[in-house]
């Protein structure tokens, strides 16, 4: 009809369902169970299986839903500001996830460059050494920790072993094991997008510079720092969102003052057999990511557009 | 044409009917370190049925599956409190009393004292049962505190004592329905009170003494016991004594002991139930008969150190083991042990609350 469909290439069937896949993807795993969570958050608790009121009962068509809808309540969001340890819990959260991605961007920044800047040929093992760890479960890594960082683990026996020190020093179980946890785990999700930003940058560049009598520190300030920022942003959110939300970690290397939404979630959910609470508290958590999350998407975007 | 595909499906009929037959399987959830494994292995044996067999350690995790359900297992253990709530959540179904001919061989006085749960016993049989107290490294806290109390809650509820225990370690279990308790049978209070001004009272007893305790955990401690990582944990009678052996067999120098505080202790119970959507109801009840045989019950206390609730077995418990007093305590013990009731969901609030804050000083 219109000129304008005509210059675009006919889609075929095949091509609706490749466009279709990740949508419906995110559908059935993301927004379904989302909502189902979304709508425990405005029950009540109950002792039955499943613990809560009223439940969906899809056989009673939309009066039934409808009916479910109207004694939703509010009451489980007021219940999160009443008691300060939920916001507590969040902003502690959002601390440990933030010292942890700083470290994680030192520690990672140096290693990206190395990668970088070495011999193309070495490239492909050096990639593989970051990625390995991955073909290990995740939980018997973290489980590997204890095993280094108790009182008789591999660490103290180590320096005790040096004489740096006579007493063994207490980390399992606290927030500086924590943050160990969260930045050897997390390392690879910053390395891997610096990596890649870093190695597209053009060495003339840096050649110019050196020609025109820039120091080396100095050309790194002026050029390779703010070219590779768009990477440095990629991984740091890579690293930050997950760790916000991180329970194994410091369930099992973090000690009882460990203070994380996780395990605060945890508690509502298993001891309190809250699962209505619980929700609401994930749901909250989900709206606090969702900022990070939309500031990620558009820098994503304007480094494809640029790209473009 | 058609007789042969009828006749192919009768064959595959026969292959699947007589695949079941191989296949008759038990799910069973159970404690970590909870069972003698020959007793499962003896138990396919005897009766063909495979033992699927899958652990937790805590009730809170056991209880979040049932009530979420279609969990699959077809035996799990829930301790008493937390058996009472389940029941009228509609978790299990009524035991067939007719499958369970071994049920003459359990103890009167342990089925009395599980009415407060279950009434009638008609969901749950009684497992082991044991207390809740101190396990203790003795040099060390002999070397940390002179005349320790040992014999006291004292020894950890006293922050000066529990101060001079904090740098070899000090381990609680991290369950509020079993150390707000104990916290409020210390302070002369009812361990069994629902009052929250009681319960607070327990959770400032408690407070002052968080910064001495290194962590909370149910069942790293045995470990941790055994090989003198930690010097205190408040924990389960027969893990402390399965602590207490491993050091023995490691001899590593390390002497664990186990006490029932004289100011009395928690006196709890592990059952045995089916839930109510068990995929194997007679491969349920079959495991439980045989769990129920007096040597079978023995074999399972002489393993893993707590007392059960088969009077029958005794005969076949090991000296060392029905003799021990803080496995099978006296007379005068178990009258100052005290037992808890299911916690109305205000209650248990207020308790896990209190906890919370203990935990983590928020």
């Amino acid at each position: 009809m219109s000129t304008g469909t005509q210059d675009k290439p006919r889609r075929s069937a095949g091509g609706w369902l490749l466009i279709a896949m990740p949508f419906l993807w995110l559908m059935v795993f993301f927004l379904a169970p989302f909502f189902m969570v979304f709508k425990i958050s405005f029950s009540e608790v109950a002792v039955a299986i499943p613990p809560y009121l009223p439940t969906f009962d899809l056989s009673d068509g939309l009066a039934g839903i409808k009916d479910a809808f109207s004694t939703f309540s509010f009451d489980n969001y007021i219940w999160l500001t009443e008691d300060d340890l939920y916001w507590k819990s969040y902003l502690s959260s959002v601390k440990i996830a933030a010292v942890s991605t700083l470290i994680t961007l030192l520690v990672g920044y140096p290693v990206a460059y190395g990668m970088a800047r070495s011999p193309k040929a070495w490239r492909p093992t050096l990639l593989m050494l970051i990625i390995l760890p991955f073909w290990t479960s995740f939980l018997i890594r973290v489980y590997a920790w204890i095993g280094i960082l108790k009182n008789e683990g591999l660490l103290n026996q180590f320096l005790l072993w040096t004489g740096l020190i006579d007493q063994p020093l207490i980390i399992l179980n606290t927030n500086l094991a924590v943050y160990i946890g969260i930045v050897y785990s997390y390392l690879p999700f910053l390395v891997l997008p610096l990596y890649a930003s870093l190695e597209k940058l053009d060495i003339s560049l840096l050649e110019a510079a050196s020609d025109l009598g820039c120091p080396p520190w100095k050309a790194f300030w002026k050029i390779t720092l703010p070219l590779s920022i768009p990477g440095v942003i990629a991984g740091s959110f890579l690293v930050f969102i997950p760790a916000v939300g991180e329970f194994v970690i410091p369930d099992l290397l973090g000690g009882s003052n460990t203070l994380m939404i996780g395990k605060t979630l945890w508690v509502e959910f298993f001891s309190n057999r809250d699962w209505p609470v619980s929700s609401a508290v994930a749901v909250i958590l989900l709206m606090i990511l969702v900022i990070p999350i939309v500031l990620f998407q558009n820098q994503q975007q304007k480094a494809a557009e640029k790209q473009a | 044409m058609i007789k042969r595909i009828l006749s192919g499906v009768a064959v595959l009929g026969l292959m699947a009917g007589s695949a079941l037959a191989q296949d008759r399987v038990v799910n069973v959830y159970n404690w970590s370190d909870y069972i003698d494994d020959s007793i499962l292995t003896d138990f396919t044996k005897e009766t063909g049925i495979k033992v699927v067999y899958d652990v937790f350690d805590s009730n809170e995790v056991l209880e979040t599956k049932l009530l979420a359900g279609g969990t699959g297992y077809d035996v799990v253990v829930p301790t008493g409190t937390f058996l009472g709530r389940q029941i009228q959540a509609g978790v299990f179904q009524k035991l067939d009393k007719s499958k369970l001919t071994n049920l003459s061989n359990m103890w009167k006085d342990i089925e009395l004292r599980l009415e407060k749960y279950d009434p009638g016993n008609e969901y749950a049989i009684n497992y082991m049962w044991g207390t809740t107290g101190i396990g203790y490294n003795v040099e060390k806290v002999k070397a940390a505190i002179a005349d320790a109390p040992v014999n006291s809650w004292d020894l950890v509820f006293k922050p000066e004592n529990a101060a001079k225990l904090a740098d070899c370690g000090i381990f609680m279990l991290d369950t509020p329905e079993e150390m707000v308790p104990a916290a409020l049978n210390y302070l002369g209070l009812d361990p069994d009170s629902n009052s929250a001004e009681d319960i607070e009272k327990a959770g400032e007893l408690l407070k002052s003494i968080r910064p001495y305790v290194r962590k909370f955990h149910s069942s790293e401690y045995i470990n941790a016991l055994a090989n003198g990582d930690i010097c205190l944990a408040v924990g389960w009678s027969g893990d402390i004594l399965q602590a207490r052996d491993r050091a023995a067999e490691a001899n590593n120098g390390v002497t664990v002991e186990y006490t029932i505080p004289k100011e009395g202790a928690l006196m709890w119970f592990d059952n045995m139930a089916i839930p109510a959507d068990a995929p194997h109801v007679a491969e349920a009840h079959e495991f439980l008969n045989y769990i129920m045989r007096p040597e079978v019950a023995a074999k399972a206390s002489n393993y893993i150190f707590y007392a059960n609730g088969n009077k029958a077995s005794q005969e076949f418990i090991d000296k060392e083991v029905l003799e021990d007093p803080a496995i099978y305590p006296n007379e005068e013990t178990v009258k100052k042990l005290y037992t808890v009731s299911t916690k109305p969901a205000k209650v248990s609030r207020v308790q896990n609350r209190v906890w919370t804050e203990v935990k983590s000083g928020n």
